[in-house]
């Protein structure tokens, strides 16, 4: 692996550093915590910080050597000599000394403000990721990826960036605006006010402009997600578009959304141009007044051509940090909106981790045990599980069945502990699944969901997914067991055949297939089929059955399915309605019930005429 | 059973990363730095500019002006010392000078606004027109070409490559502003003094051979940062989007490193960006210095000898300070106009994808008076033309009949559908619709009376009203709750807040399979066509709704004629005739007593009383050899 290099590098122990001082400071204000997160890197951050107070200062002295220069050059015109060329020449060479030094002291601030930038950046994205895997289901059911995607990206970067634009432009600006202005108001008061005079407009419009902008900007990109929205679906819908000849009403929908992007688009470059030429223009005012009330000056011999020159020089020089202070205050507002939904989510508590002293769990007769398990969803008040107990012995299999919403799929997440119980006991080998440590449950419960989520990788990765170390005899077993191999095999590259999003497209079947042999990989005590054999046809189903029997004999099977054929094999049926099982027994058994389990039987296996007939 | 298996060495390595495992994907990026000027994608590019060429000129125009009131500024104050401040001078000149600063700055601050204002707008517009103009065209091309292409493919198009020509748009014509401005400063220079300008003028090439040497490993690191912070990023939304499969294969820690590896990765190579980024600035400051100086030095003598006025060396200095800004922007400017380059071409590959199947400049419209039969006269057809799907394939569907067509998965059901609707073009015979070969009528005739209901229900974000009137304006509320309601929708929609003005969440997320399956046939419903072609859903859904489903497919038939891809029993033995379809052939027709009496396919596979079609496992299908493709 090409990654292996970076991770030798550096101390395995620094990450967890990484997200545990990112963790620190709950409750403080955002602005200071990512302040404060930021100095924990204080040789770059003074380093940076140093270098920018010196460097703004060398740039304030350039206008006074050109001032001084151009009297040097002019002033002798009466009295010449070689003294005035030798002056002439200490003043340029200091000039060249401030001008190479303030060139390396700006690289010295910018590269280490934006390397703080850049560390800080690492190391929230450990944190954030971390956090993220380890948030429970029920955080991630109530919280839209899309958003959890924004706070990752957007926010995090808002608040990377507080270091170099926020806090290092501050003292930047603090140093140009404050001294230049001593120096321009302890020459020539009123010249002084008359050249800083564009500074306070300029910084009012600047601010204005970039708060505004801000805010449209989230409009716009509203706008233009609907437009992507818009498009996407098109695309990923074309054959409904087409088979309804919908070209034209999909034209339309593009067009609304279109118009309204670009309107906003619109109004954005409007109010940037208008507040861009303001700025120039008040500054070329001030300078305009500076050269009429400075000539004036000099005309009546209160001031030499040089310290005009200087003045003017001055204004050059300040004009494009002030216009930068809007980007400053835009950076407080950002990185502070920013920072409290970053810090939101990585408070956010996580619902289920290991208990103090959890142990190992240890499977020696695999059995699996409900007591009189409740369960009801966070935030929710109806309960979805109502006092469940059954049990289950190695080698058994366990189905389950029952209307949408009864709770099937619930009961299958308890056991590896997707959703902790309300109350009673789930207990494998009597050992309390919330005893035992995460790692060690998970990976002798594997639930087969029903939506398979495939990796951008190949198809051995994602088969191995679990067990990444698996030997490729192990995987190729797994796929063959899963009648996943032959598939496999025809494919361009075999194994090595990329998957996923970026790669080739597997069909709703295949991708189930995939994922029971990614299960099957971890060779798990309890295997859960939550409904995922929906859309493998019975065939195929059954041969992936008698394959997983025949290599793990020991084995719990749980069956979640709506087609009776692929569970009326079961040494025990479950049939739940709300919450609750109604009845219980194997397939003879229930039928010869003649209840519900008996009802779905028939409608399953007879036509709806028969049916309707027959009630 | 033992928790690790003995194969894996989970333990033996801590620290270790494993040997199948990454985050993220390695997907290296198309070409972005191509040729920086292709005639041909320019030409086709300036189509889209075109229409706005007089604000384009506008735009020139006032760069000019701009541009010039630049140059023109520093002069003035020169010449307002030499004139009126210096001994000698006549005082009254300043106000010359001030007059003339102040028509200068009126003169900027116009041209800066009409440029501005000019240049975004026009790029903005000329970005969507491009963007509509692939959407428009991907709305035509065939089918065969959507089929393989990924969505997220022409979405980079779609976005990506239009965004790269804007920057492309907005940066150019103020380029053009900069090479003047270079000109301008160089030419002014020289007009003050030639033998000035010229010493202080020589930093300048050294500044353009230094980025010569910079551009390339500078262009390269850049986009490296680029790659790296989006691949990062693809990492974390996969992290995300697969969180649910992470905590269930336990996979975290893994993942965790590999996710730092890739992390720290991305943090050197921002740092390296930003390395060549900065080392820039003091080069740049150096230069400036060394002009200063020579100015100082050498413009000082000049005026202590007597040889310059003293301001004109102010107007030096002044220049002196602007003149690398050019010099940076243009060559920044050569790396976009590279980007465009590509960007453009691509977007010309999108608008000129073929769009095999065109209306006939003849072509008939199709009206709702045609009698609604379907006829398959000799049909052969197969999306690569070398393997038929369908082979020689004839049959007729009378006006108002119900036929099932079912067989083996690779029997090519699905295909014969997609030709009534004429998704495809038939390699030989004909599809008729209503007397007339499909081919003679208009597309958008034919897709008026013919209605699809495909397998997989596809619903748009919008309200559920929007949804099932979908593009059948005409419809009205009363119209689409009628619809609702004869499906057996109008129940759980009522039962909404919002009833039909529900919003569905990503298409449709918020329900469930049975009840997105109801709404596509409220929508076939509306658009009430003549011909009603349905590709039954396999997917196991719950039996209550699957009963409903079965009610509603019998509305929906009721007065139409139905060509139905069934699966299920009942459907099948609803129909007023049945075909059978194998290996592209087909082997068997009639209904049910006749196909049951023939004892062939059908029957065998009726009697193994099976719940549906598809269940039946392969094998048992005899003589077939089902293939995991196409359908």
């Amino acid at each position: 692996m090409i990654t292996l290099k970076a991770g030798r590098e550096r101390s395995r122990g620094d990450a967890r550093d990484h997200v545990a001082a990112a963790h620190a400071g709950k409750g403080m204000a955002p602005l200071t915590r990512i302040t404060l997160f930021s100095l924990r890197h204080p040789f770059q951050a003074i380093l940076a910080v140093g270098a920018t107070i010196i460097a703004a200062i060398l740039q304030l002295t350039i206008p006074r050597l050109l001032g001084q220069a151009i009297d040097q050059a002019h002033n002798v015109l009466s009295v010449a000599g070689d003294g005035a060329q030798e002056a002439l020449l200490w003043t340029a060479l200091t000039l060249l000394a401030a001008s190479v030094a303030r060139g390396l002291f700006t690289l010295v601030q910018n590269y280490f403000s934006e390397s703080v930038g850049h560390h800080v950046g690492y190391e929230l994205r450990l944190a954030f990721y971390d956090k993220v895997q380890r948030l429970s289901y029920s955080y991630h059911d109530r919280v839209h990826s899309g958003d959890l995607i924004t706070i990752g990206l957007l926010d995090l970067d808002g608040l990377r960036m507080f270091f170099s634009t926020g806090l290092v432009r501050t003292i930047l600006l603090v140093v140009l605006i404050g001294v230049g202005a001593w120096m321009l108001l302890s020459t020539d008061v009123l010249l002084g006010l008359l050249a800083l005079s564009f500074v306070p407009f300029v910084a009012w419009r600047s601010s204005v402009a970039q708060l505004t902008l801000r805010a449209t900007w989230l409009i716009l990109q509203q706008k233009l997600s609907v437009l992507t929205r818009v498009m996407e679906e098109n695309l990923g819908g074309i054959r409904v578009v087409r088979a309804f000849s919908g070209q034209k009403h999909e034209l339309d929908k593009f067009d609304t959304a279109s118009k309204a992007a670009l309107e906003l688009a619109h109004r954005r470059v409007r109010v940037r141009v208008k507040n861009t030429s303001m700025m120039t223009f008040s500054f070329f005012a001030a300078m305009g007044l500076v050269l009429w009330v400075g000539g004036n000056k000099v005309i009546a011999g209160e001031m030499t051509v040089g310290t005009l020159a200087s003045f003017l020089t001055f204004m050059t020089i300040l004009q494009m940090p002030v216009r930068q202070l809007g980007l400053m205050v835009n950076s407080y507002a950002r990185a502070s909106t920013c920072g409290e939904r970053f810090y939101a989510f990585l408070d956010a508590p996580v619902e289920i981790e290991d208990k103090p002293g959890a142990t190992p769990l240890k499977i020696s007769n695999g059995v699996l045990r409900f007591e009189d398990v409740h369960f009801t969803y966070p935030g929710s008040t109806v309960p979805t599980l109502n006092g469940i107990s059954f049990e289950a012995k190695a080698g058994q299999t366990i189905g389950i069945v029952g209307a949408p919403g009864s709770g099937k799929s619930t009961l299958a997440h308890l056991i590896p502990r997707f959703y902790d119980i309300t109350s009673g006991r789930i207990t494998l080998d009597g050992q309390e699944v919330r005893d035992v440590t995460l790692q060690s449950l998970r990976r002798s419960v594997a639930v087969v969901q029903q939506d398979t989520f495939l990796f951008t990788t190949t198809i051995e990765n994602n088969i191995a997914y679990g067990d990444p170390w698996a030997k490729e005899r192990k995987i190729e077993r797994a796929a063959e067991s899963a009648q996943l191999h032959n598939y496999i095999m025809g494919l361009p590259a075999d194994y090595d055949t990329v998957v996923g999003e970026r790669g080739v497209s597997l069909s709703g079947g295949q991708r189930q297939r995939l994922s029971i042999a990614r299960s099957l990989v971890l060779k798990p005590a309890v295997m859960v089929f939550d409904d995922s054999t929906a859309a493998i046809d019975a065939g195929t189903e059954h041969r992936i059955r008698s394959a997983i029997r025949r290599f793990a004999s020991d084995r719990i099977t749980m069956i979640i399915a709506h087609r009776l054929s692929s569970l009326m094999h079961a040494d025990l049926i479950l049939f739940l309605e709300d919450g609750r099982i109604v009845e219980r027994g194997t397939h003879e058994d229930l039928l010869a019930q003649g209840g519900r389990y008996r009802a779905l039987y028939d409608l399953q296996t007879r036509p709806t005429d028969d049916l309707e007939a027959a009630q | 059973m033992s928790v690790v298996d003995d194969e894996s060495e989970v333990a033996a390595f801590p620290g270790q990363r494993p040997p199948r495992a990454s985050v993220g994907s390695h997907r290296i990026e198309e070409e972005v730095f191509g040729k920086a000027y292709d005639p041909k994608t320019v030409r086709r590019i300036w189509a889209y500019v075109k229409p706005y060429r007089l604000k384009i000129y506008l735009a020139v125009a006032a760069v000019l002006i701009f541009t010039g009131t630049q140059l023109a500024i520093p002069l003035i104050i020169g010449n307002a010392i030499d004139t009126a401040l210096v001994a000698g001078g006549d005082p009254n000149n300043l106000l010359w000078a001030v007059g003339a600063f102040a028509i200068a700055v009126l003169l900027n601050f116009g041209a800066s606004w009409v440029q501005e204002t000019q240049v975004g707008q026009v790029a903005e517009h000329v970005l969507f027109d491009m963007r509509r103009a692939m959407f428009a065209q991907l709305q035509r091309v065939s089918l065969s070409y959507m089929d393989r292409t990924e969505v997220g493919r022409l979405m980079s198009r779609l976005q990506g490559d239009v965004s790269a020509m804007q920057e492309f748009l907005e940066t150019s014509v103020i380029s053009v502003g900069d090479l003047v401005l270079l000109f301008g400063i160089v030419a002014v220079l020289l007009s003050l003094d030639p033998w000035l300008g010229l010493v202080t003028l020589i930093t300048m090439p050294v500044l353009f051979i230094i980025r010569i040497f910079w551009l390339p490993p500078a262009k390269r690191a850049f986009w490296a940062a680029h790659e790296t912070n989006s691949l990062t990023a693809g990492a974390m939304a996969e992290g995300i989007n697969g969180v649910r499969t992470v905590q269930n294969l336990d996979r975290q820690k893994v993942n965790f490193d590999l996710y730092d590896d890739k992390a720290y990765q991305n943090l050197r190579i921002q740092l390296t960006g930003s390395k060549y980024a900065q080392v820039m600035v003091p080069i740049v400051d150096t230069l400036t210095g060394i002009s200063m100086a020579t100015v100082v030095v050498v413009g000082g003598a000049m005026v202590l000898n007597g040889a310059l006025q003293v301001g004109v060396v102010v107007a030096f200095l002044f220049y002196v300070q602007r003149f690398f800004d050019p010099i940076r922007s243009l060559t920044m400017q050569y790396s976009i106009m590279q980007r465009a380059m590509t960007s453009g071409r691509r977007i010309t590959e999108v608008l000129d994808l073929p769009t095999v199947i065109e209306d006939k400049s003849d072509a008939k419209v199709l009206t709702g008076e045609m009698d609604g039969s379907v006829e398959f006269r000799n049909v052969v057809f197969g999306y690569d033309p070398k393997r038929p799907v369908l082979k020689n394939v004839s049959f007729k569907v009378n006006p108002g009949e119900t036929v099932a067509v079912i067989g083996p998965t690779g029997s090519g059901k699905t295909s014969a559908m997609a030709l009534v609707h004429r998704f495809y073009e038939v390699q030989d015979g004909a599809v008729i619709v209503g007397g007339h070969d499909v081919r003679d009528v208009t597309q958008e005739s034919l897709g008026e009376q013919v209605a699809m209901v495909l397998q997989e229900p596809f619903l748009f974000t919008g309200t559920i009203f929007e949804n099932i009137r979908y593009n059948k304006a005409s419809a009205t509320r009363e119209d689409v709750i009628a619809a609702a309601k004869a499906v057996g929708a109008h129940e759980f929609i009522d039962r909404f807040a919002n009833g039909y003005d529900t919003m569905l969440e990503q298409r449709g997320s918020n329900l469930s399979l049975g009840q997105r399956q109801l709404l596509s046939f409220a929508r076939a419903l509306v658009a009430d066509a003549k011909i009603l072609v349905l590709d039954e859903a396999t997917a196991n859904i719950d039996s209550y709704t699957e009963r409903q489903i079965q009610k509603a497919l019998e509305i929906l038939l009721k007065g139409r004629t139905g060509m139905v891809i069934a699966h299920r029993l009942a459907t099948i033995r609803g129909a007023d005739r049945i075909i059978v379809l194998q290996n592209g052939e087909k082997i068997e027709e009639g209904n049910h007593d006749q196909l049951m009496e023939l004892g062939g396919l059908y029957s065998k596979l009726y009697n193994m009383n099976y719940a549906s079609f598809d269940d039946i496992p392969d094998e048992m299908v005899a003589g077939t050899n089902a293939r995991e493709s196409s359908t």
